[in-house]
């Protein structure tokens, strides 16, 4: 979506009537479309040029981009660095902020930092534990829980002030946004604890990878019971979801990574595939059409860590965004073009697995 | 291991009684505890309880106790601290995502909670625990009106 008011790539969006944020997401969202929202990794590099290769091969699919944080305890740039080159040309942003490596000190004056550097989308999570990653000596912070760190940054932009109570000049204009997974136990606790998250300040979730919408669907059931996605403040979902590389990695990461349920009949429907990489991102686009579907989703978000090139595809074939074409630099201006689009790996490229 | 623990939870209904039992007696006291001085009472009341709550709650004395409002299952057992409900990572069998042999305190929190009165406590929002508390008694916060359930470290 392209909007009237549309400034030059990097400077924010004038906030509207009871928006919160001066976000493409948060228009998005509001204006009731389907939205589509994609991760990068952060490259182990200090190469501003690699960030946006990797953000230009989803150019036209999606409408905001999550750079994770030190995601499976593993270290990489920083997402606020990478948030940063990206909002530079224009892209929209999903700051994730885990509470795993900071205490409240540094983790709201990050805020600050991204949210001056046009990253107006926060995702607060808890964050895996170190044992995860490749820093398991590491000592694990945990200062605050997502939840509280929510409440925080809400109160950083509402109240105009710090946690401590001292006050802020200019607040920063925050969408906030927050995970929750409602695959693993205790299911049936994950709709309270979503009601907790909205109470505590998110705007959107994004959840952990489905590959059950079945499951999903009961989850959303109970949350639009609860009344959590009505009203002005209603939260907007968006579905987590990502293509599997074959039926053996599917076990690997079933077994290795916390928190990912994947069903066995997938499995079984990708060992009976000829092409088992070739059925995983069909498996995907299919969740994708299912989610879409179910009522009370906002949207999707695809994580298909070193399958990037597969996004535009599955969002391609689903048909989800319904012919519209989310902004990217250079779509209505060539003048305005991502410098590294042309040297980005097209939509062909694909990585080898997990 | 955590046998005394999971003792709590599933008592965590009598535990609810005791500990209101408890508050009340700490209230009352107040002005005796005020003539005695909480400055002197602070390091045998915090002894006390971190021998009582460490044995029967395995209690990591954060200063900021919600027992009350988390089943009876201390959350500063969680690996990542979390005082809100449970992470994401929680495991198939209930086991906690960092500490496999350990079932997540969060599973806990919500059955002793279940058993409880006020079960609805679990619902409220907790606010960061202030670290320049730890090691300190909540007993005589209580006491003192500074904190308990429906204190003043919750949104509301
Ligand atoms: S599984 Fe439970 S106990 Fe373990 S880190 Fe997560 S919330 Fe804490």
């Amino acid at each position: 979506m392209k909007f009237d008011d549309e400034p030059v790539p990097g400077y924010s969006l004038p906030v509207l009537p009871g928006h919160v944020s001066p976000g493409r997401l948060e228009r998005v969202l509001r204006a009731g479309r389907f939205a589509v929202t994609t991760e990068i990794s952060p490259p182990d590099s200090a190469d501003p040029a690699e960030v946006l290769q990797r953000a230009a091969i989803f150019d036209g699919y999606v409408d905001a981009i999550n750079a994770t944080d030190g995601s499976g305890a593993n270290c990489h740039m920083s997402s606020v660095g990478v948030c940063s080159l990206l909002t530079r040309v224009g892209y929209a942003t999903i700051l994730q902020m885990s509470c795993r490596d900071r205490n409240r000190i540094a983790m709201q004056g990050e805020i600050l930092g991204g949210a001056a550097m046009g990253a107006c989308n926060l995702l607060c999570l808890t964050g895996d534990g170190v044992q995860a990653g490749d820093h398991p000596n590491a000592r694990p912070v945990f200062d605050l829980d997502s939840m509280s760190l929510l409440n925080i940054a809400r109160g950083m932009r509402d109240n105009a002030c710090f946690e401590s109570g001292r006050g802020i000049d200019s607040p920063p204009r925050l969408f906030l946004g927050a995970a929750e997974n409602p695959f693993v136990p205790p299911r049936h606790l994950r709709a309270q604890r979503l009601a907790k998250k909205k109470a505590a300040g998110a705007n959107f979730i994004q959840t952990q990878y489905c590959f059950d919408p079945a499951t999903l669907r009961d989850f959303m059931a109970e949350v639009g019971d609860m009344g959590l996605l009505e009203g002005p403040d209603r939260l907007h979902v968006l579905v987590g979801m990502g293509p599997l590389a074959s039926a053996r990695s599917a076990r690997w990461i079933r077994d290795h990574v916390p928190g990912v349920h994947i069903p066995d009949h997938v499995i079984r429907r990708l060992e009976g595939a000829r092409d088992q990489r070739e059925e995983g991102t069909r498996l995907c686009r299919d969740i994708l059409q299912e989610v879409r579907e179910i009522e009370g989703v906002s949207g999707a978000h695809i994580m298909a860590y070193r399958q990037e090139g597969k996004v535009a595809r599955i969002i391609e074939e689903s048909g989800v965004l319904e012919g519209r074409s989310p902004w990217y630099p250079g779509r209505d201006n060539p003048a305005e073009l991502n410098p590294e689009a042309a040297s980005a790996a097209g939509p062909a490229a694909t990585g080898s697995g997990w | 291991m955590y046998r005394v623990r999971r003792f709590a939870v599933r008592h965590a209904h009598a535990f609810e009684r005791l500990y209101a039992g408890l508050e009340v007696v700490l209230k009352r006291s107040a002005p005796l505890l005020e003539r005695i001085g909480y400055q002197r009472l602070e390091a045998p009341v915090a002894w006390l309880e971190k021998h009582l709550k460490g044995f029967l709650f395995d209690c990591q004395m954060c200063g900021h106790c919600v027992l009350s409002s988390t089943g009876m299952s201390c959350p500063m057992n969680c690996p990542k601290h979390l005082r809100n409900g449970p992470c994401g990572g929680v495991r198939e069998d209930g086991g906690c995502e960092v500490k496999p042999e350990m079932r997540c305190v969060w599973l806990d929190a919500w059955e002793g909670s279940q058993r409880m009165k006020h079960a609805e406590r679990i619902e409220v929002v907790q606010l960061p625990v202030d670290a320049s508390q730890q090691g300190t008694s909540s007993w005589l916060k209580v006491a003192r009106g500074e904190h308990g359930a429906g204190g003043s470290h919750e949104v509301r």
